[in-house]
């Protein structure tokens, strides 16, 4: 832990100003991501985990969006301050991103070919034929079969899956140091879930890659992740070491998201039924005081609504922010 | 069906001084050779100054496709660019823009031409100037339209996570895509430019004489219409077929180019 951080987020604010009042989407969010290392940003819908990610790379449209942050330093520089040039060479170059959809997150005028390797010209890292050629490699490395034909093909002639391969070419072509993978698995089907979850790790291990995860599926992160961040209305409730975070969740939240995890063997006795967590996510334009848990937490006190809970530091590697722990 | 008769139009126009069995402006000077019906000579007969009027036809093609195919260049230069960049980027350049074609919007079309038309001298180039002025607005609002919904796709946003410029997204990833409607409102367009600039020339606004336009050709042939019909009802026929190609060909390429449509 003595190398500095790929990616280090201090207080990290972002909202939306709507008409029914502002939306805080990403209250004080830190985070930090080690190189080679690969961190699961988890949460419900509207936790406030692809806002987060849009925000690194400055992609959330400015107005209506307000974002604001200490500092989000990327290999020690800091992108808040970065020109809109700048901005640009990071993204890609730098920073691939990979995104939910791969029905819709391609060009369906262009071959895949062509767009794997417009990632690499348009920075200038590869002349146009060299390109071609890089694209086609990058197609292979993908585990694409017959990458050289897939190149010439548009995208709807490709499944789902080799789509999410196409995707995961052009966000790693250009080399990046950090890959943020916006769930990359979700829109996908659980066989093909499970190939191209391999095909990260192999891609994280082959390139030392430092990865940011973003997903509501816990068991993805299981899989994947070293460390995990769960996030709870725009705030992180508990990090934790995946392995920790399974075998000893501390935040009432993260207790109630792995006891709504199915089984695999049904309990004695044949019918086992899910345990949800009562209510619903909060309004994102009206958290509620203090801990913005503390309308469903099975274990609140008259505390949890006055006073928002700091972060607590349980041992060097675990912390969460509950008052049940400070 | 629309695009046989299209290209065999524009074929004929394109040929004409190799088809067109005189020149536009011969005139037959022997006496019964004026207004004459059609024989083996005339296919289609002769005019008043003894003009052969197939041949007169065919060159009369040339103009209204020189001019259409003219204003359909302006539409995608002008009409399209100002479409993307107004759609692209909204806020206050999209609201100047879409003021101006609103403006522009509000004069009947046709009036409009005929005011810039009575300003500027009638000549070919002036033509496509008035035509042009009143078509790019509705090409414009259709690129606008298309671009703000292409824009909130998602390969776009990908294609911004990757590092590309505005002006690379805009051709490379906007622009394709909305082609598709562009070339229907292209063919659309034609059909009405033809059919705008004959109004001109019947007006007497257009294309001079003695070069011909069917404009032209059914105005000069109106003053006779009783003795020698058929010398107007040819060209008026002849444009309305060739209005009708091109509304044929929109028709066609919409249901070829829309893929909902596809196989139904």
């Amino acid at each position: 832990m003595m190398t500095p951080p790929v990616l280090s987020i201090r207080n990290l604010h972002v909202e939306f100003p709507t008409k029914r009042g502002v939306v805080r989407a990403v209250s004080g969010l830190d985070l930090d991501l080690w190189p080679g290392r690969s961190l699961g940003l988890v949460g419900e819908s509207g936790s406030g985990k692809s806002v987060t990610a849009l925000a690194i790379l400055r992609l959330l449209p400015c107005p209506p969006a307000r974002t604001s942050a200490d500092r989000i330093e990327l290999n020690g520089e800091d992108l808040m301050a970065a020109s809109p040039s700048r901005m640009r060479e990071v993204r890609g170059a730098e920073v691939g991103m990979i995104f939910q959809d791969p029905m819709t997150s391609l060009n369906p005028s262009m071959t895949v070919g062509q767009q794997v390797a417009e990632a690499l010209s348009q920075h200038h890292l590869a002349t146009k034929r060299e390109a071609r050629r890089l694209a086609v490699e990058a197609l292979a490395r993908v585990r694409i079969p017959n990458a050289e034909r897939v190149a010439r093909q548009y995208p709807h002639t490709l499944s789902g899956g080799l789509r999410q391969r196409v995707m995961i070419a052009m966000a790693i072509a250009p080399r990046p140091v950090l890959l943020i993978a916006d769930e990359p698995t979700t829109a996908l089907d659980v066989t093909v879930q499970a190939e191209i979850l391999d095909l990260l790790r192999e891609l994280r291990a082959e390139y030392a890659l430092t990865v940011l995860l973003i997903t509501h599926d816990l068991g993805v992160v299981s899989e994947f992740c070293d460390e995990v961040a769960v996030m709870y209305a725009g705030r992180i409730v508990e990090r934790a070491p995946a392995e920790r975070l399974f075998s000893s969740p501390k935040h009432p939240y993260t207790l109630g998201l792995l006891a709504s995890l199915p089984g695999l063997s049904p309990p004695q006795g044949g019918r086992q039924r899910l345990n949800a967590i009562p209510g619903q996510p909060p309004d994102p334009a009206s958290i509620p005081s203090g801990c913005p848990f503390h309308p469903r937490c099975p274990r609140a006190m008259p505390a949890c609504s006055a006073q928002e809970p700091p972060e607590v530091e349980l041992d060097a590697k675990q912390q969460v922010s509950c008052l049940l722990y400070s | 069906m629309g695009g046989v008769f299209a290209a065999a139009l524009v074929a004929a126009a394109i040929l004409a001084p190799v088809i067109a069995p005189y020149q536009y402006a011969a005139q037959d000077t022997r006496p019964g050779c004026q207004n004459a019906p059609p024989s083996p000579a005339h296919m289609l007969g002769t005019d008043d100054l003894g003009r052969d009027v197939f041949s007169r036809l065919l060159y009369g093609a040339r103009v209204s496709l020189a001019v259409a195919f003219g204003v359909q260049l302006v539409d995608l230069l002008v009409g399209v660019g100002l479409g993307l960049l107004s759609g692209y980027y909204g806020g206050r350049l999209d609201h100047l823009i879409m003021r101006i074609t609103d403006v522009m919007f509000a004069f009947p079309d046709l009036l409009l031409a005929i005011l810039i038309m009575a300003i500027a001298p009638p000549s070919l180039l002036n033509v496509f100037v008035a035509l042009g002025a009143v078509s790019w607005p509705s090409m414009a609002r259709l690129v606008r339209g298309q671009t703000m919904s292409l824009r909130a796709l998602e390969f776009v946003e990908a294609a911004r996570a990757l590092g590309a410029s505005d002006a690379r997204i805009m051709l490379r990833h906007v622009l394709p895509n909305l082609l598709g409607p562009v070339v229907v409102a292209m063919a659309t367009g034609m059909a009405s430019v033809i059919l705008a600039e004959s109004t001109l020339s019947f007006l007497g606004i257009g294309i001079q004489p003695p070069y011909p336009s069917w404009g032209t050709m059914v105005s000069s042939a109106m003053n006779s219409f009783r003795s020698y019909p058929l010398q107007v009802v040819i060209p008026a026929v002849t444009l309305a077929c060739a209005v009708l190609a091109f509304n044929l060909l929109a028709d066609g390429l919409r249901d070829s180019l829309d893929p909902r449509m596809r196989g139904l």
